[in-house]
C-alpha cells in the first residue's frame, strides 16, 4: 500500500495531462506505417477467396515480370525454408502461405514485394491460382456432425474438426444444487463472432541487414519481447541479432498480441531481397484474417430458491475457434479464464464445460479486451441472474444485493478455485444506483409502460480477472508471465524508467512516470520512460489482459522501492548518521525530529556519483531493477446499469444513460482511468447493438469492412456517467488493480438486459448480440434471429 | 500527371500517377505522415483534412482532385509555435488516448468552430459522427471541443510537454 502523504505539486498519482499528448495533437506520434527506411520495398498479400478449396495450382510467372516486382513467394518456397507452418498460440500450428489448401476467406495464399505499395497491389491481380472448391464449415454447431468436411486434415490421422474439451468446477456438487433448488433457469444464448478493429490496422517492416546479421523487426506489437523470443524459436534466428521495436500504436485492444503471417512475410522478404520490406494490411484484411473475438455458444442453467437465493451455475460451451486454434492466453487454459464465470456470487457449486471446434473462418477468439475471455464469462452469468429475476418476479437489483459475495468474504476462493483479492461489491451497486436514481427510473419505465412506450433499465455487475501471472500457473509457450522493470536515477536526479510492457493508448509514458514519482518523490517531469524496444527494455510478456499496472506496475513499485531504500543508506552516510535515524518524506530522507537535516532525492543521486565514501559494499549509481512475479491476479469490479430507449414501430434502441461505477483499486491518474472507462463503455454498447463478424452459407464473411462491421460513433454513444470507489489489493506494492478492460468486460450484459427488460411486455426473455433493430424488431415478433450465419 | 496544391500554406507540385490518393500524397509524396490512414471506406475519418476548410475524407480524393486546392493537415494547426485552441482541448480534457483518430477529429473540430462558434454537445456529436475513435467513447472528445469552443482567444500556449500544461 502506498503512503498517502503530503505530496509536492507535480509528484505522483493524480490528474495530470499526458506527456504523449504533446507529439500526438501536433500529428508528430510515430506509427508503424510513419516509418520509412531507405530503399524500403512494401509487400501485399494475396488472399483466398474461398473458405475451403484446395489449391491445385499457383502461377506467380506473370507477377514475376512485372516491372516493379522484386520478389513473389508463394507457400511452397516458404516450405523450402521450413516456414510455411508455424506453432500457433494454442499447442496447433498455422499457416504462413496455405500450401495445401486455404481454410478460411482471407487466408493468406502468396506475397509480393514491389518498389512501391500501389505496384505490389497491381502484381496481386497477376498471380493465377487455381482452386477446387471443397465445401465448407460455417456453423459450428454442426462441425462435428459425422458428415461435417474435415478442415484440418493437414494433421496426420485427423478425421474430424474436433480441438478439445476442458471443464472446470464440481460438477456432482453443481448437479446436486440443481436437485435442491426450487427453480433452474435455462439459456442459450451466442456471445458472437467480434473484431477489436483497432483505428490502425496491423503491419510490420523487417530489416535484415545482411552484413551484422541483425534483423531489425519494426512491429505493431502489444508484446514486443514476447515476439522477438518466438521469432528465434520458430525460425531459428538467433535472439541477440534480433531487435524488435514497436513504435506507436494506434489501439490494439488484443488484435496485436499474436505474430500473423505477414509479419513473418515481411521478415522472409527481408532476408530474401536484403532490403527492408514493410507491410501493412488493409481494414479488410484485419477484419477478415486477424484475430477476431469471442464466437461462444453457450447453454446457461442457474438454480436458486423461491427467494432467490442463488444456489448453483452452469455453463456449457461450443467455442468456435477458426481454422486453427490460435487463441492467445496462458498454456494451460484453453477457455482462457472463462472458469471465473460463477462471477461475483456467493454460489454453492458452479461448473463449466467448454468445447472447441474448428471451422473454415479466421483463427482466434482471445481479443478485444476481453481479458481472456472474462467477458463471455460476465456476460453468461449476467444473463442468467437476470433471466432468473425474470422468472422469480424479482426485481434484478434486488437479487443481484441478495447474492453479492459480502466483504466479509475476502479474500475469496471461488468454486472454480480462484482467489479474489478484495471487494466491496455491494457498496458499488449502490453507489450505481443512487447515480442513476434507479427508483425513479423504475417509477419512470411503470409510467411509460402503461402509455405503451418501451423503456429499460439493465444491470450487470462484474468481477475481472486481471495481472496474469503468476508464472507458475501462467506461460505463453513456456514462457512465464512476469516483468521486469528498469529505474535508474541520474546524477542530477532526474530519472529514466524501462518497460517490458508496450503502450497502446493507455498513457504508460505518463503513468508509469507517475509511479516511480510516487515511491520516489521524483516529479512526474522529470521521469522519462523508454518501451517499446527489446534493445533497450528488459524482458516481459507484454501489455493485454488489464496486465500492464499489476505486473509492470508492480515491478517499477519494487524498483523504486529499492532505489529508496538505497538512498536511506547514502543519505545515512552523507549525514553521518544511523539509517534508523531517518525518516522519509516524498522525495526526501531527513533525520528523524529534525526535518532541516535532510538530504533529497537528487542530492542523494549526486552523491552516489561523486566521490562521497557509500557504506561499506555497496556500489555506486542510483538504480534499480525488479523481475515482478505476481503472486496472484488482480480482480477489479464494478456495478454498472444502463438505461434504453426502443422504438416500437422499427426496434431501434437508443442508449439514455450509462452508470459505471469502477472500483479497480487506488487510481495512478484518474483522468486516464476514466477515459479507459469511457473506451470499453462505447466497445459495450457497440458489441451489443451493433458489431458481428458474421457468414453466409459458403463461408464468405459478412463484416468484413467498415460498411459492414459496424462500430459505434459519437451518436451511439451516450454521455458517460462514472463513479467509484476504492478497494485495494492487498498483494499488489501500492494496491493498483488495472483497468483497462473492465467496461468491456462489464458493459454488454447491462446493454442487454436493458433492452430484453424494455421488451419484457412482448414476453420476450432472451435475444442475441447484437441487437440491431431487425434483431429487435423480429424479437417483438416472437422470433429472434441466430445472428452468427446469414442462413437461418 | 502534374498537380500542384497549397498544403498548410507551402506549395507542393509533383509529377504523379492518376490514380494516386490525396492521403498517400499528403503522407508520402509530403512526408506530412500526421494524416492517418484506417479504412479504404470513408467510414473511420481518420485520414480527414481540410480541402478550402472544409473536411474531406483524403482516402477517398484523388490527389489529383485537390489540384490548385488548399489543403489544412494536422501540422497545419498550430500557428507560430503556439497551438490552436482545438489541439489544446484535447489534452486538457484527454480527448485523445491512442492518438491515430485524433488528427481527423481535430481538423472536423476546427471546421465546426469555424463555422459554428458555441456548438451544442449534440451538434459536436454530430460535427464527428463521421469518424471513429476506439479509444475514447467519445465523451472526452466532445469535452474537447466544447473546452476549445471556450477558450478561443487565439492566443494558444506552447505547450511543448503534457506535464503541467
Amino acid at each position: 500500500m502506498t503512503d498517502l502523504q503530503t505530496k509536492p505539486e507535480g509528484v505522483g498519482f493524480g490528474r495530470v495531462s499526458r506527456k504523449e499528448d504533446a507529439r500526438f495533437v501536433r500529428g508528430k506520434g510515430n506509427y508503424l506505417d510513419d516509418i520509412a527506411l531507405p530503399n524500403m520495398l512494401y509487400g501485399a498479400v494475396l488472399r483466398s477467396p474461398y473458405a475451403h478449396a484446395r489449391i491445385k495450382s499457383i502461377d506467380t510467372a506473370a507477377a514475376q515480370a512485372h516491372p516493379k516486382v522484386k520478389a513473389v513467394i508463394t507457400g511452397q518456397i516458404l516450405e523450402s525454408l521450413n516456414l510455411a507452418w508455424i506453432p500457433s498460440l494454442s499447442h496447433d500450428v498455422i499457416a504462413v502461405l496455405a500450401t495445401d489448401k486455404v481454410r478460411y476467406q482471407g487466408q493468406e495464399v502468396a506475397f509480393v514485394i514491389a518498389e512501391d505499395r500501389y505496384s505490389a497491389r497491381d502484381a496481386l491481380e497477376l498471380i493465377d491460382v487455381d482452386y477446387e472448391l471443397l465445401p465448407p464449415v460455417v456453423d459450428a454447431k454442426r462441425a462435428l456432425d459425422p458428415d461435417a468436411p474435415v478442415i484440418r486434415d493437414d494433421i496426420e490421422g485427423k478425421k474430424d474438426n474436433y480441438i478439445f474439451d476442458w471443464g472446470s468446477g464440481n460438477e456432482e456438487a453443481t448437479e446436486a444444487a440443481f436437485k435442491k433448488a426450487d427453480i433452474v433457469v435455462e439459456q442459450e444464448m451466442l456471445y458472437p463472432r467480434v473484431h477489436p478493429a483497432p483505428m490502425e490496422t496491423c503491419g510490420a517492416i523487417a530489416d535484415m541487414d545482411p552484413i551484422s546479421g541483425k534483423l531489425t523487426i519494426y512491429c505493431t506489437t502489444q508484446a514486443p519481447h514476447a515476439h522477438r523470443t518466438l521469432y528465434a524459436l520458430v525460425a531459428g534466428l538467433p535472439e541477440h541479432k534480433l531487435r524488435v521495436i514497436s513504435p506507436d500504436i494506434g489501439g490494439g485492444f488484443g488484435n496485436k498480441v499474436g505474430i500473423y503471417p505477414g509479419y513473418v512475410l515481411a521478415v522472409v522478404g527481408s532476408i530474401v531481397t536484403k532490403r527492408p520490406v514493410k507491410w501493412m494490411e488493409d481494414r479488410s484484411e484485419n477484419l477478415m484474417s486477424t484475430s477476431f473475438a469471442r464466437d461462444y455458444h453457450m447453454k446457461g442453467k442457474i438454480a436458486a430458491t423461491k427467494d432467490g437465493k442463488i444456489l448453483g451455475l452452469r455453463v456449457d460451451v461450443l467455442a468456435d475457434h477458426g481454422a486453427f486454434n490460435n487463441t492467445a492466453q496462458p498454456s494451460k487454459f484453453p477457455a482462457g479464464f472463462f472458469h471465473v464465470f460463477s462471477g461475483s456470487y456467493d454460489l454453492e457449486a458452479a461448473y463449466c464445460s467448454v468445447r472447441g471446434v474448428y471451422t473454415n473462418k479466421a483463427p482466434g477468439g482471445v481479443a478485444y479486451a476481453c481479458s481472456f475471455r472474462v467477458t463471455e464469462a460476465v456476460y453468461a452469468v449476467e444473463r442468467m441472474v437476470d433471466r432468473l429475476a425474470l422468472e422469480l418476479d424479482i426485481d434484478p437489483a434486488e437479487l443481484r444485493m441478495k447474492n453479492l459475495l459480502k466483504p466479509e468474504q475476502f479474500p475469496y476462493t471461488s468454486p472454480t478455485g480462484w482467489e479474489y483479492d478484495s471487494g466491496e461489491y455491494p457498496r458499488a451497486l449502490e453507489l450505481a444506483m443512487k447515480i442513476s436514481g434507479y427508483q425513479e427510473l423504475r417509477k419512470e419505465q411503470a409510467e411509460k409502460r402503461r402509455r405503451g412506450e418501451l423503456m429499460g433499465i439493465g444491470i450487470s455487475f462484474f468481477t475481472e480477472t486481471v495481472g496474469a501471472g503468476p508464472k507458475k500457473h501462467m506461460d505463453i509457450l513456456g514462457l512465464g508471465m512476469a516483468d521486469g522493470c528498469e529505474v535508474r536515477v541520474h546524477p542530477t536526479g532526474k530519472a529514466v524508467v524501462r518497460l517490458s510492457v508496450q503502450t497502446q493508448g493507455q498513457g504508460h509514458e505518463t503513468t508509469f512516470a507517475q509511479i516511480v514519482s510516487e515511491v520516489t518523490g521524483i516529479p512526474v517531469a522529470d521521469v522519462e520512460v523508454v518501451h517499446g524496444d527489446t534493445d533497450n527494455t528488459p524482458f516481459g510478456l507484454g501489455t493485454y489482459g488489464s496486465r500492464s499496472t499489476p505486473v509492470s506496475g508492480a515491478a517499477a513499485a519494487v524498483a523504486s522501492k529499492r532505489i529508496v531504500e538505497k538512498a536511506k543508506l547514502i543519505a545515512a552516510a552523507m549525514l553521518e548518521c544511523s539509517p534508523d535515524d531517518l525518516e522519509w518524506e516524498s522525495g526526501r530522507w531527513h533525520i528523524k525530529g529534525d526535518p532541516t537535516a535532510g538530504k533529497t532525492i537528487s542530492e542523494i543521486a549526486f552523491a552516489a556519483h561523486s566521490t562521497q565514501e557509500l557504506p561499506q559494499g555497496m556500489e555506486g549509481h542510483l538504480d534499480a531493477s525488479c523481475v515482478y512475479d505476481p503472486p496472484n491476479l488482480t480482480f477489479p469490479f464494478g456495478a454498472y446499469i444502463c438505461v434504453v430507449d426502443v422504438d416500437p414501430g422499427t426496434g431501434k434502441v437508443t442508449v439514455r444513460r450509462f452508470i459505471a461505477v469502477d472500483d479497480c483499486g487506488p487510481r495512478i491518474n484518474p483522468m486516464i482511468v476514466e477515459g479507459q472507462i469511457h473506451g470499453g463503455l462505447a466497445d459495450g454498447v457497440g458489441m451489443a447493438l451493433m458489431e458481428q463478424i458474421a457468414f453466409d452459407e459458403d463461408g464468405n464473411c459478412l463484416g468484413g469492412s467498415l460498411m459492414d462491421y459496424l462500430l459505434p460513433t459519437a451518436l451511439e454513444c451516450p454521455s458517460w456517467e462514472t463513479g467509484e470507489t476504492v478497494t485495494p489489493s492487498p498483494h499488489h506494492p501500492l494496491g493498483l488493480k488495472g483497468v483497462g478492460e473492465s467496461a468491456t468486460v462489464g458493459s454488454p450484459p447491462a446493454v442487454v438486459n436493458a433492452v430484453l427488460d424494455a421488451l419484457k411486455p412482448f414476453g420476450v426473455k432472451h435475444a442475441d448480440m447484437p441487437l440491431t433493430p431487425a434483431q429487435v424488431w423480429r424479437a417483438m415478433q416472437g422470433r429472434p434471429m441466430r445472428t452468427d450465419l446469414a442462413i437461418q | 500527371m502534374q498537380v500542384s496544391m497549397t498544403i498548410n500554406g507551402e506549395q507542393v507540385s509533383r509529377e504523379i500517377e492518376a490514380r494516386l490518393l490525396l492521403v498517400h500524397f499528403i503522407r508520402e509524396t509530403a512526408g506530412l505522415t500526421g494524416t492517418h490512414w484506417g479504412c479504404d471506406t470513408s467510414n473511420c475519418g481518420t485520414c480527414v483534412v481540410l480541402m478550402d476548410g472544409v473536411p474531406v475524407k483524403s482516402c477517398t480524393v484523388l490527389a489529383a482532385m485537390a489540384n490548385g486546392r488548399n489543403i489544412t493537415t494536422v501540422e497545419g494547426l498550430e500557428t507560430n509555435g503556439e497551438l490552436d485552441s482545438v489541439q489544446r482541448g484535447f489534452i486538457e480534457m484527454h480527448g485523445l488516448q491512442c492518438g491515430f483518430c485524433t488528427p481527423g477529429m481535430m481538423l472536423t473540430a476546427r471546421w465546426l468552430l469555424d463555422n459554428n462558434p458555441h456548438p451544442t454537445d449534440a451538434e459536436i456529436r454530430e460535427a464527428i459522427s463521421g469518424q471513429i475513435c476506439r479509444c475514447t467513447g467519445y465523451e472526452n472528445i466532445v469535452r474537447a471541443i466544447r473546452w476549445a469552443a471556450e477558450h478561443e482567444s487565439g492566443t494558444g500556449h506552447n505547450i511543448t510537454e503534457g506535464i503541467g500544461a
